[in-house]
């Protein structure tokens, strides 16, 4: 399975943190202007490089120094530290005094691909939804950059708990998309085993899987591992005790889990300042681990921010919380009706900030990718929506007596004499055909 | 009570009656408020409280944050401070996040304080199943809040008492969970906001029959409405008890029903496994055993999780589950 607890891990780990974990509560920052991926002139990891920074002294268990003045909801903007952009909107590759990433022109051309298959696997679920083959959908229009930038700044052996929009990080995490659509069509609850591909199942109670993986991660920490878990939540979910009190045991035991806040603005219709007053990533000083903001539209922000914070977990550094700063292009899901509560400006101004169109910008102004390259990755998103659409039509409906399957691990009297009797029930209709399909009563 | 303005009767979805209720308890009481997730702009996913904020303010239709718990506590606060908060969980299976202020606080404040506060906090919850949603959208769990001593629980199952009922909650001392059947939302009847209604707690014949008595509340009782009817073309009178109220039962008239019918079969989509309709079933075995000619028989959801959207009609009692049960009692 997933916790691997070779000796050349546990070494790592304890090298990190001097054998214990670090962060005893109320010791006093060591540096209050290191930022929390290690100080200024840390060399982030590039893609793909799956090696941790095991010899890394603790970084400061402050949050990123306050750019002078106290901020409100609005601050960390792009043009500060405090806001960590690689890539701006118009794609012109910037710096950041802490974070960077080096990447191949083969990984950027990755990163594209990523994105835009994503998008259209998204596109293409919500047209089936539209079509009647799923009940509903989660769009993840948008926050393309977000997920992908932390999804592909993960190892095999790292564990991932998503939301029910985490349809990106699922494809970094070579989950089958078609099993994304199960519980969306009505099929199944679930639907995938999570250790497979570790990524747990979507979560529908908001807020709940945050301390699943900090649970998780507290586990992996008792096994001397050093794989990182990722916990993705949403602006509205900041607001949950569930949140809260995941930062805390996190904190408290210097958990390795990332926590990774897709601020896309909107809890369904209500914004951002319903849920708080002081930015997300602010939250993370009071709890007493790092926190920062990131620009959620650039993907190399995303996956430079998301691999230091991997690191720290994998060094004994403790938790950290990344604010992606993003917006949901699309309604909440297939049933909302977005109009109801905001601007059609708002939504202009966002599509400015394009994630993906930003680092095909990039690409063709650096000449990492010509034409031929982008036509093809147009041509594999063609024959992913084809498979999509053709996999949702042959997906077969679930047994009946699939109701009474998997309640109790070890079995349960009642729910074998239930399953006997609606079996015997169903069976009564066998002889009078047509019968049986007017159940429901509505 | 009085109601201040009183519009003529008029066909009213349950959804519409619900919100016209919201909006008379508002004009009657400024102490009265709405809290929720996503209550006030957008008016609630179901647009139950579509309007609201538009003519009673920010002040007293509140979008809250995301947090459940937080919100019954806070509106328990609300209460102590002397309003009287009408709280909306979005959704039935999003209520568990507030089930420790809930039961550990909102229940038992009055009795822990000798009687001397009163939290008159109403919990609407849009509950049950029949939508074809995804998870956690569809369940029934009266008979967790209706185990609790200081709650009361009631459900309605149509436009007029949707309207009545909400309002005689709100009216309450006591904190009150007010269950919504959901997928019935839409369903119309006549609401007459001048007309005087019965007691909150007290069931109602909804059809009378004589052969066999159906008792249930919410959403199923349009499924033995229609099983009734069924029942009649085959030559058997089912009398219908729309309970309206699960804490408490009103069960006097659920006797006075079965004396004469002298069977009994529950409905609830809630697990039959220590559901309400166990309740019914033990009470008016007891007061009722020399008349019964069958042992009350309950029909309702199975020892499982609530299914995939896909297997809801199978899972959902029907009319034929109904009327199957109605057949084994009456084969006594
Ligand atoms: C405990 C709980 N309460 C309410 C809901 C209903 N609900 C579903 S999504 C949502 C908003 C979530 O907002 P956010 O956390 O920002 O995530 P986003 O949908 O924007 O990705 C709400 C209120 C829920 N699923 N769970
Ligand atoms: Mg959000």
């Amino acid at each position: 399975m997933t916790v691997e607890s070779t000796a050349a891990r546990e070494e790592a780990r304890r090298s990190g943190t001097g054998g214990k974990r670090a962060a005893a509560s109320g010791e006093p920052s060591t540096s209050r202007s290191a930022s929390p991926g290690g100080g200024k002139g840390r060399a982030a990891q590039g893609a793909g490089n799956k090696q941790g920074a095991a010899k890394k002294k603790p970084a400061a268990k402050k949050a990123p120094a306050k750019s002078g003045k106290q901020a409100k909801g609005s601050a960390a903007q792009p043009g500060g530290d405090d806001f960590v952009q690689l890539l701006t909107p118009e794609g012109e590759r910037v710096h950041h005094p802490s974070y960077d990433v080096d990447l191949s022109d083969e990984e950027l051309r990755g990163l594209y691909r990523d994105m835009v298959l994503t998008r259209r696997f998204d596109a293409e679920a919500t047209s089936l939804q539209r079509q009647g083959e799923l009940g509903l959908w989660a769009s993840l229009l948008g926050q393309e950059a977000a997920q992908i930038g932390s999804g592909r700044a993960l190892r095999t052996d790292d564990y991932v708990f998503p939301t029910y929009r985490e349809h990106g990080v699922a494809w970094c995490r070579d989950v089958d998309p078609t099993l994304l659509l199960g519980m969306f069509r009505g099929v199944n609850n679930g639907g995938w085993d999570p250790n497979t591909n570790n990524f747990h199942l979507y979560t529908i109670v908001i807020g709940s899987q945050v301390l699943h993986a900090t649970g998780y991660a507290m586990g992996v920490a008792k096994d001397g591992a050093d794989s990182a878990v990722v916990a993705y939540f949403g602006d509205g979910a900041s607001s949950q005790g569930d949140v809260a009190e995941a930062f805390t045991f996190a904190s408290v035991y210097n958990a390795p889990v990332v926590f990774f806040c897709q601020n896309n603005q909107w809890a369904i219709s209500e914004p951002t300042d319903r849920q708080t007053r002081v930015p997300i990533y602010r939250r993370a000083d009071g709890f007493g681990f790092p926190g920062v903001r990131v620009d959620g539209n650039d993907v190399l922000a995303c996956l430079a921010v998301t691999k230091a914070a991997v690191e720290r977990a994998r060094t004994g550094e403790g938790p950290m919380l990344i604010e992606a700063f993003t917006y949901r292009m699309g309604a909440h899901t297939t049933s909302d009706d977005p109009t109801r509560y905001r601007t059609d400006e708002e939504h202009a101004s966002w599509e400015a900030k394009d994630p993906i169109a930003r680092l095909r910008g990039y690409l063709e102004r650096e000449g990492r990718a010509d034409e031929a390259y982008f036509a093809a990755v147009e041509e594999e998103s063609e024959a992913m929506g084809k498979h999509v659409r053709e996999a949702i039509r042959t997906m077969p409906d679930p047994d009946t007596m699939a109701i009474f399957e998997n309640v109790y691990a070890d079995g349960h009297a009642l729910v074998d004499e239930e399953r006997a009797q609606f079996a015997r029930y169903l069976s009564s209709f066998a002889d009078a055909p047509a019968a049986g399909s007017t159940q429901g009563g509505h | 009570m009085a109601a201040t303005t009183a519009p003529a009767a008029r066909k009213l979805p349950i959804a519409k009656a619900i919100n016209e209720s919201l909006r008379a308890a508002m004009e009657a009481d400024p102490k009265v408020l709405v809290m929720g997730e996503d209550v006030g702009k957008l008016g609630g996913v179901f647009r139950v409280t579509d309007g609201l904020q538009k003519d009673f303010g920010e002040e007293r239709v509140i979008d809250t944050p995301l947090a459940e718990s937080g919100i019954v506590g806070t509106a328990i606060g609300m209460a102590l401070r002397g309003y009287r908060p009408v709280v909306e969980i979005q959704f039935d299976g999003f209520v568990f996040p507030a089930y420790d202020q809930i039961v550990t606080q909102l229940a038992k404040m009055h009795a822990r304080a000798l009687g001397k506060v009163k939290v008159p906090v109403v919990i609407r919850i849009p509950y049950a199943g029949g939508i074809g949603a995804v998870e956690h959208h569809s369940e029934s769990p009266e008979a967790l809040f209706a185990h609790v001593a200081g709650l009361k629980c009631v459900s309605p199952s149509n436009s007029a008492d949707a309207y009545w009922m909400l309002r005689q909650a709100i009216e309450c001392d006591d904190p009150v969970i007010f269950f919504e059947p959901k997928r019935r939302y839409w369903e119309k009847g006549e609401v007459d906001p001048a007309a005087i209604p019965g007691p909150l707690h007290q069931a109602k014949v909804a059809k009378e029959g004589t052969a066999l008595t159906l008792a249930a509340y919410g959403p199923m009782v349009k499924v033995c409405l229609e099983a009734a009817a069924a029942a009649e073309e085959e030559g058997n009178s089912l009398e219908v008890v729309d309970l309206r109220s699960i804490s408490p039962i009103d069960f006097d008239t659920v006797q006075r029903s079965v004396e004469k019918t002298r069977r009994l079969v529950t409905v609830h989509e809630a697990p039959v496994f220590l559901g309400s309709g166990a309740e019914v079933a033990a009470r008016l075995t007891e007061r009722c055993f020399y008349h019964l000619e069958a042992p009350v028989l309950r029909v309702g959801g199975f020892h499982a999780p609530y299914p995939p959207a896909r297997l809801e009609d199978e899972y959902l009692p029907g009319l034929d589950r109904v009327l199957d049960a109605v057949d084994r009692a009456l084969a006594y």
